[in-house]
């Protein structure tokens, strides 16, 4: 057993000395200090919050650093039971889209908002893949604002990656299809299907987007994408895969050639084309939803057009960049002068230079074009490459001190390496088959090199075992010194994609406590418990409803009957941080709802059966909690009962008809 | 920054005073001290102030002005935001409903104690006798519904009216 050990543990370490370490075992990962660098007391902050995509369960979850700890599940892409996002009357028309209300999505990128090309904690955008869409998050309120949908474009990937003031925010499509809704056969991929590149123009003030322009590509795969910054700063670089044009077993059909693209857009050019009528306005469909914070209501909006741009009218505005097998990221460097491609499928990390990429524009350096767009020299972009980095390179994130930190897919471990001579500098395990890495400011002009997570989509042996489905894992190291250092092992919900992190102290400050009540401007809103109500129009009942600790106003209502549309319009009359009071009804098919102080939010129920519904508050709010509750009496239709309302009046005995 | 670091040294005295077993380094980075509630928390008075005036309460008010007569402008904005922040637990009558009934209020509670129970009032709760005593009655907290100085005057001037002062 010794022996044994022993013996491996010097293969262990002849492997790791040698090339890609491929250390498994949770013993010899973390060191002994670990626990203290991770351990947050009660009643003090992390220092950083963390915002990880949800991948398949739609939302955006927040988490603290470095404790790991999980501090709020932000709905964005996917309908909430937990607080009625999605369910409650204000809400519904976020999630509409040209094919109606559609309750899921796929959410895999986020972005947070950035002037001069440092995090303004303003504003955080969010992707959805499979609906192609583009979520803005108010880090005041942790609300999602606005969802825009995008036409022409599927498998919404590359998305939502900012230029560096948040001028505009990019939506890439990795799914090829035909513009607009013609029907045409798939086989006829190269000549009828298109990717699209999106630009969606970000309000300075109030962030309300729009979809400026979209840039029409060839048939392939936009994959990831990230803008340049300082020197780079007109330009926006995307990766991408599937240039062979295949369109079925791409397992096999898209990787043929040995190089695809990263593709360059100027869009400052682009957006001078815009300007200047260089695009035609084609019919697009496509919805544009926005949450009222003053009437706390969300609206939606269907557009009919959009204005399309192709590089064949536009010179200079698009290039292509060869670059080894599938890349998946695209990172720009801090200083802007670098652009790390990462082919998957490729044993190298390729780095190219914007200042040698613009030499051989101007010099005209190409060796050919894709489909009318000029294909620069692989070389003479090229700063260099670094060699044998490890196995499937995936993305990388810069610490500021001239370091690039790679994720390697199939070897499962994070690369440092430097960006000046492109030398590996440390590796480390991660557990298991990493995906995106982020470090905090990472992918802007000045990153925290303090702390990197890897966000893992394979955890096996980390956690307890929870059947088949085991959760998902992000893995914090402190990359402060020169070694990077496993110092925690978190959860996650959904699969992690790429995520982003800011210093606490940018956003905590910020946040609000609740809603000035004598500010909500909710159609339905009841100012004081005075103006409770129920109104009766043909078979359509709104009732007007007010919570406080402890009681529901009003919470005796008669004269409702089978077949009516009953409106729960609630409003929470608290004025104080972290009291939200919840209502839900019995056997309604629908969900509940959390209403934040000085908020109204609105219910349907449509009782399809008499009797009594008791409706009760679902968030403790107090020692009375419990008797926060109320019964509606649903009548069989045509019954002789009439409407009848109150809080506090106690009858002894009414006959029912 | 000046009123929050205040802030900070007078709650770390008043729980010297009072003592419920932390240390008072400890205490001043709990979420509760947290500063970010600064701007609109009042600031504590002096212990030796606080002692002197249990009848005023806790809280900033030391000394409330009254009007004569009173003041309708007043009584009209008060009775206002009675309607939509108080009237769900407070009767005008001596009856009790979640909280105590306001008949009678102006006479029971100095002015300065109702303004900074009305503004004051998680310490308040946690701290003056009398509150604590109505909580032990009411077993609900009365939520701080943030009035602002002004509004929280206006709602005594109220009072003072509902009790039928003229």
């Amino acid at each position: 057993m010794k022996r044994l050990s022993l013996m491996l543990g010097l293969a262990v370490a002849t492997t790791a000395a040698m090339q890609s370490c491929k250390m498994k075992t949770a013993a010899t990962a973390v060191q002994g200090d670990a626990a203290s660098k991770t351990y947050v007391a009660p009643g003090k902050y992390d220092e950083i919050y963390n915002f990880v995509s949800g991948g398949f369960n739609g939302q955006v979850s927040v988490y603290g650093l470095p404790s790991g700890r999980l501090l709020k599940v932000i709905p964005v892409f996917a309908v909430n039971p937990e607080n009625g996002y999605g369910y409650s009357e204000e809400t519904k028309a976020m999630l509409n889209t040209t094919n109606g209300l559609i309750p899921w999505d796929d959410q895999h990128h986020l972005d947070l908002s950035q002037t001069n090309g440092e995090q303004d904690g303003r504003w955080l955008f969010a992707n959805a893949n499979n609906t192609p869409r583009v979520a803005r998050i108010d880090l005041t309120t942790f609300k999602t604002m606005e969802i825009l949908q995008i036409p022409n474009s599927a498998g919404n990937h590359s998305s939502p990656f900012i230029t560096e003031n948040t001028e505009y925010v990019v939506a890439g499509t990795r799914f090829s299809v035909p513009l607009g809704s013609e029907d045409v056969p798939i086989s006829s991929f190269k000549d009828n299907f298109h990717s699209t590149a999106s630009f969606i123009s970000v309000d300075k003030n109030s962030g309300k987007m729009d979809l400026a322009f979209q840039i029409v590509l060839p048939g392939m795969n936009l994959d990831l994408s990230h803008a340049g910054k300082g020197p780079s700063h007109d330009w926006f670089f995307f990766s991408s895969y599937n240039t062979e044009q295949a369109y079925t077993l791409l397992e096999v059909n898209a990787s043929q050639k040995d190089k695809d693209y990263i593709v360059a857009v100027n869009w400052k050019k682009a957006e001078e084309y815009a300007k200047a009528g260089k695009g035609k306005k084609v019919p697009a469909t496509y919805a544009h939803n926005t949450y009222d914070e003053h009437k706390q209501t969300a609206t939606s909006e269907i557009k009919n057009e959009v204005l399309l741009l192709d590089p064949k009218d536009c010179p200079d505005m698009v290039y292509m960049i060869p670059c080894p097998k599938s890349p998946h990221g695209c990172d720009i460097d801090p200083s802007g002068e670098y652009i790390v491609g990462s082919g998957k499928l490729a044993a190298l990390i390729p780095v190219f230079s914007f200042s040698k990429m613009t030499k051989a524009i101007a010099g005209k350096q190409f060796e050919g074009d894709f489909k009318g767009i000029p294909i620069i020299k692989y070389e003479a972009a090229l700063h260099g490459e670094v060699q044998k980095p490890g196995l499937g390179p995936l993305h990388t994130e810069f610490d500021g001190k001239g370091n690039a930190y790679t994720s390697m897919f199939l070897s499962s471990e994070v690369v440092k390496w430097s960006l000046k001579d492109l030398q590996v500098l440390d590796r480390v395990p991660t557990y298991y088959s990493v995906g995106h890495l982020m470090i905090p400011g990472g992918d802007t002009r000045k990153p925290g090199g303090k702390y990197l997570v890897a966000y893992n989509k394979i955890t096996k042996d980390r956690f307890l075992p929870t059947g088949p489905e085991l959760a998902q894992s992000a893995q914090l190291y402190d990359i402060s010194g020169d070694k990077m250092q496993l110092i925690l092992d978190f959860p996650t919900f959904g699969e992690p994609h790429y995520a982003q992190a800011c210093q606490a102290s940018l956003i905590k400050d910020k946040q609000v406590k609740y809603y000035d009540i004598n500010k909500n401007g909710h159609d339905y809103v009841t100012m004081g418990e005075k103006k409770a109500n129920v109104v009766r129009k043909g078979n359509r009942v709104d009732i007007y409803m007010t919570a406080i600790r402890s009681h529901l106003v009003p919470d005796n209502i008669e004269g409702v009957f089978v077949g009516d549309e009953v409106y729960f319009h609630v409003t929470n009359l608290e004025q104080d941080w972290d009291i939200p009071h919840g209502f839900a009804i019995k056997n309604n098919p629908n969900a509940e709802l959390l209403i934040m102080p000085g908020e109204t939010v609105t219910l349907k129920f449509s009782p399809d059966k008499q009797g009594i519904y008791p409706f009760y508050c679902t968030d403790f709010c107090s020692a009375l909690h419990q008797e926060m509750s109320g019964y509606l009496r649903v009548s069989p239709k045509g019954a002789n009962v009439p409407l009848k309302f109150g809080t506090g009046e106690t009858v002894t005995s009414v006959a029912a008809k | 920054m000046k009123q929050a670091s205040l802030l900070t040294a007078a709650a770390a005295i008043a729980l010297l005073l009072y003592g419920c077993g932390s240390t008072p380094q400890a205490d001043t980075e709990k979420p509760a001290a947290d500063n970010s509630m600064a701007a609109t928390t009042p600031a504590t008075p002096t212990p030796a102030a606080a002692a002197a005036a249990d009848a005023k309460g806790k809280g900033k008010f030391t000394s409330v002005a009254l009007t004569d007569p009173l003041d309708q402008k007043m009584i009209a904005s008060g009775k206002s935001t009675y309607e939509v922040k108080c009237a769900a637990c407070h009767k005008l009558t001596g009856d009790k409903l979640v909280g105590p009934g306001w008949k009678g209020v102006t006479e029971r509670r100095k002015p300065e104690w109702i303004m900074n129970f009305i503004t004051n009032t998680d310490e308040m709760i946690d701290k003056d006798p009398a509150a604590q005593a109505m909580l032990e009655e009411c077993m609900v907290r009365m939520p701080n519904q943030h009035l602002t100085d002004d509004e929280a005057r206006h709602v005594l001037e109220y009072m003072r009216s509902n009790d039928g002062k003229k």
